[in-house]
């Protein structure tokens, strides 16, 4: 019997719940360690950028209006989801050099990363969250709100742990996220955002783009309607004027660790809002 | 409660006219004998009062005489890094390796010997900045002092604010204030840097300097070890150069959008950890269901406290198209008994415009707004000869798109602005760039929690306005900035956390 012939994927990228191509028609080439072609992958361009901005922003208040119960459910759902291709991810991520022991245990990492952070979505309020005491009749609280759209520059290494641990926390509260993978772990990049696109969250909630970030960043940073970024896995040389873009809305830049899990990263993405009520008859 | 209502068929006529009762109250003249105000200042570095290195002073007047009060030093770049080496060894040598106990002691002895001098404090700043000597009293003083008195207790209890997380303080803060509260802002900028362990140098406005130096020689009085708290006078010219230095672990601001973003270019961009307190548009939203009367003292409040130098104020008030013209009605009737004059008169509701530069904005604001189409109204009060006045405004027939609807005044200029449905007042009240507090009047307890949801807004006063303590976080959304100042979350920009299992 003859070998069957492989059925080879196209790597797209994942914007509004759709995988469309770039729009620029560009791709990167990913080459394996003897030099033979791997995969093209799509090259998201300034355009897809801003397309993923739109999906985002129209996306973000359903999902900060679900029940802080009914998003929990659904992060659960993508780690569910995901151990289902734990064999695909790690092969993916050996594809990219990682050996075979750590590749399987980012994979379980990763997957249990997701389930760590889907608890927390009806839990943090109670950390993050006071009522105050302020010195008066008055009712006082403080609550945590998603900043609202938020781009995640996700670390090239771990490839795949490193863009759960910034995604997962960014989304527990209502945020909605472009995150830019760069081009050093494309493949379990395009398989989360299948993950994602299978596991009931809404189209626009997470959009993923591959591509080089040092192309994409100056305008994610420049983007008048994306509120904060999140530059744990900015190239270290990353210019001091694209940087000072971001002050053009007041952007929060939020700098991190590439494998942490911590209710604190979930605050660095929220905004506090107090408020208060006269106490009377 | 329904008598409380007004009903919308309620004809103007049945209100009380703008009967002209004689409210020429005595004058009640603040004793200016507990101040005394030097010829002169130095910048406060090292615990001492030194001359600055270029020997350059300016003047410094009260906004409501034009008088010349002092001369206060203008710190150059040489005298920040003066400043900022001082902090670094107090920070090394002293403050840093101290117990929280022991800095717990020093803020509460900083909180009583505010309250032991709090009228000295309250007479002085209203000379200085031509508030009300009622809101310096009442309001400015005692929530000084309240806020080291609460940061105090936090000194030595960190380990509970930020449990299962490795604490440190992140070293030796640059501060800058503004002048609209200035001994309350330094009190919101220092207390929280102190009792997390870090050190200070502060920048006072240009325009306000006095409180904090008067602070500088409280700090003495208390033997705060010299460094800890640093205090620079000067300009935009000694805020860009703090700003700047490249020896600070932090930088906090609280002032204008627009200087705003010129920090956070340079901080940013050097990776220096950035806390902004900027501007705001607020929208003041009164629904037919409120009660009126109390609503009615909550816009006046809201928009005329502090002459509207306040970043929180209600500058837009939104209210229900059904009662809009009987409730501007009685927001002009108000106004007519609003006492405007001399800031040191304890009868005085409105107080001096704090610089002349700031008469001018407000002034050109208010051209902006008639010419664009708005109503003025005034009171017709008189007005001291001298100083800087502006009367209390109230513009109606407002549009969206209008300056006076969109840009911050920072005056006592209120733009009235109808909606039909709790939708387009949400809808209103977030076209903005700015998202600091927000103000919701109405009787029915699910519309507030429902609009407080739906508000991008920092602070929601609902059924109150303008209520500020230590133990409440404040801070805004979008181009209002981000951190908060007070409360738990207050202390966050002030320390470093780190897992203490090191990186998982």
């Amino acid at each position: 019997m003859a070998e069957r012939l492989d059925v080879q994927k196209t790597y797209k990228l994942f914007i509004g719940g759709a995988f469309p191509r770039s729009e620029s028609g560009r791709t990167f080439a990913v080459l394996g360690p003897d030099g033979s072609l791997i995969a093209n992958v799509a090259a998201a361009s300034r355009k897809d950028l801003r397309d993923a901005v739109v999906a985002a922003r129209a996306a973000q208040p359903g999902w900060a209006g679900r029940t802080a119960y009914n998003r929990g459910q659904i992060l659960y759902r993508v780690a569910e989801v995901m151990e289902g291709r734990r064999t695909q991810f790690a092969d993916e991520l050996r594809r990219c050099g990682v050996e075979a022991r750590a590749a399987k245990q980012e994979v379980e990492r990763a997957i249990d990363r997701w389930v760590w952070y889907a608890g927390w979505c009806d839990k943090f309020h109670h950390i993050a969250g006071t009522v105050n005491s302020v010195a008066g009749p008055y009712f006082n609280f403080t609550t945590p709100e998603p900043t609202g759209v938020v781009g995640i520059v996700a670390p090239g290494t771990p490839g795949l742990l490193g863009l759960v641990s910034r995604l997962a926390p960014a989304l527990v509260s209502g945020n909605t996220t472009i995150v830019l993978t760069g081009e050093a772990s494309p493949f379990t990049a395009v398989s989360m955002s299948e993950v994602v696109a299978t596991s009931d969250v809404p189209g626009g909630v997470v959009n993923i783009l591959t591509g080089a970030t040092h192309d994409l960043l100056p305008w994610l940073l420049g983007h008048r309607d994306v509120n904060a970024v999140d530059l744990t896995g900015a190239p270290p040389d990353l210019q001091a004027s694209v940087i000072a873009e971001a002050a053009d809305n007041v952007k929060r830049l939020i700098r991190g660790e590439p494998d942490d899990q911590s209710p604190y990263v979930i605050a660095d993405f929220c905004e506090m809002k107090t408020v208060w009520h006269p106490i009377g008859q | 409660m329904a008598d409380e209502i007004e009903p919308a068929s309620r004809s103007n006529s049945s209100l009380p006219a703008r009967v002209k009762f004689d409210l020429d109250y005595a004058p009640a003249l603040e004793s200016t004998s507990i101040v005394s105000i030097a010829d002169e200042y130095g910048l406060f570095i090292g615990g001492q009062f030194v001359e600055p290195e270029s020997g350059e002073k300016f003047t410094t007047v009260s906004p409501s005489t034009e008088k010349a009060l002092s001369q206060i030093s203008s710190a150059s770049a040489v005298d920040v890094d003066r400043a900022v080496k001082a902090a670094r060894r107090a920070h090394t040598k002293v403050w840093g390796p101290m117990s929280g106990r022991d800095r717990a002691k020093y803020l509460f002895r900083i909180a009583r010997q505010l309250q032991e001098r709090a009228r000295e404090f309250a007479v002085l700043e209203t000379i200085d900045g031509g508030k009300p000597i009622r809101e310096s009293r009442d309001v400015d003083v005692p929530l000084a002092a309240a806020h080291f008195f609460y940061h105090a207790g936090w000194a030595d209890k960190l380990e509970y604010a930020f449990p299962d997380r490795r604490i440190a303080p992140k070293g030796v803060v640059g501060q800058i204030i503004p002048w609209n509260f200035p001994l309350l802002m330094l009190a919101w900028k220092v207390a929280p840097a102190l009792a997390t362990g870090n050190t200070v140098v502060l920048k006072p406005a240009e325009t306000t300097s006095l409180t904090a130096l008067l602070f500088a020689q409280l700090l003495q009085d208390v033997d705060l070890p010299p460094g800890v708290v640093n205090i620079v006078t000067g300009a935009g010219a000694t805020g860009s150069a703090l700003v700047d230095h490249g020896d600070l672990d932090k930088l906090a601001f609280t002032g204008s959008t627009s200087v705003g973003k010129q920090i956070q270019r340079s901080a940013s961009a050097r990776g220096v950890p950035l806390t902004l307190e900027l501007g705001g548009k607020a929208a003041h939203i009164v629904f037919e269901d409120a009660a009126i009367d109390q609503a009615v003292e909550g816009v006046i409040n809201g928009i005329y406290f502090n002459q509207g130098h306040v970043c929180c104020a209600g500058s837009r008030l939104l209210v229900q198209e059904s009662i809009a013209e009987s409730f501007v009605d009685r927001l002009k009737n108000r106004l007519s008994t609003v006492r405007v004059g001399d800031p040191l008169d304890k009868n005085t509701d409105v107080g001096a415009i704090n610089s002349a530069e700031q008469l001018g904005r407000i002034t050109e604001l208010v051209a902006a707004g008639v010419a664009e189409g708005a109503e003025l109204y005034q009171p017709q009060c008189s007005l001291p000869d001298r100083g800087y006045w502006f009367r209390p405004t109230i513009f109606t027939n407002v549009q969206q798109s209008h300056r006076i609807a969109r840009e911050e005044i920072f005056g006592p200029v209120l733009s009235v602005l109808t909606f039909r449905t709790p939708e387009e007042a949400v809808a209103k009240a977030n076209d903005t760039q700015y998202g600091l507090s927000a103000g919701i009047w109405t009787e029915k307890g699910s519309k507030i929690l429902w609009m407080a949801d739906q508000l991008d807004a920092g602070v929601i006063w609902a059924n109150t306005f303008n209520q500020f303590d230590a133990a409440s976080p404040f801070g805004g959304y979008k181009e209002s900035g981000f951190g908060r100042e007070g409360g738990l979350q207050g202390l966050a920009p002030y320390v470093s956390l780190s897992s203490p299992r090191g990186v998982a």
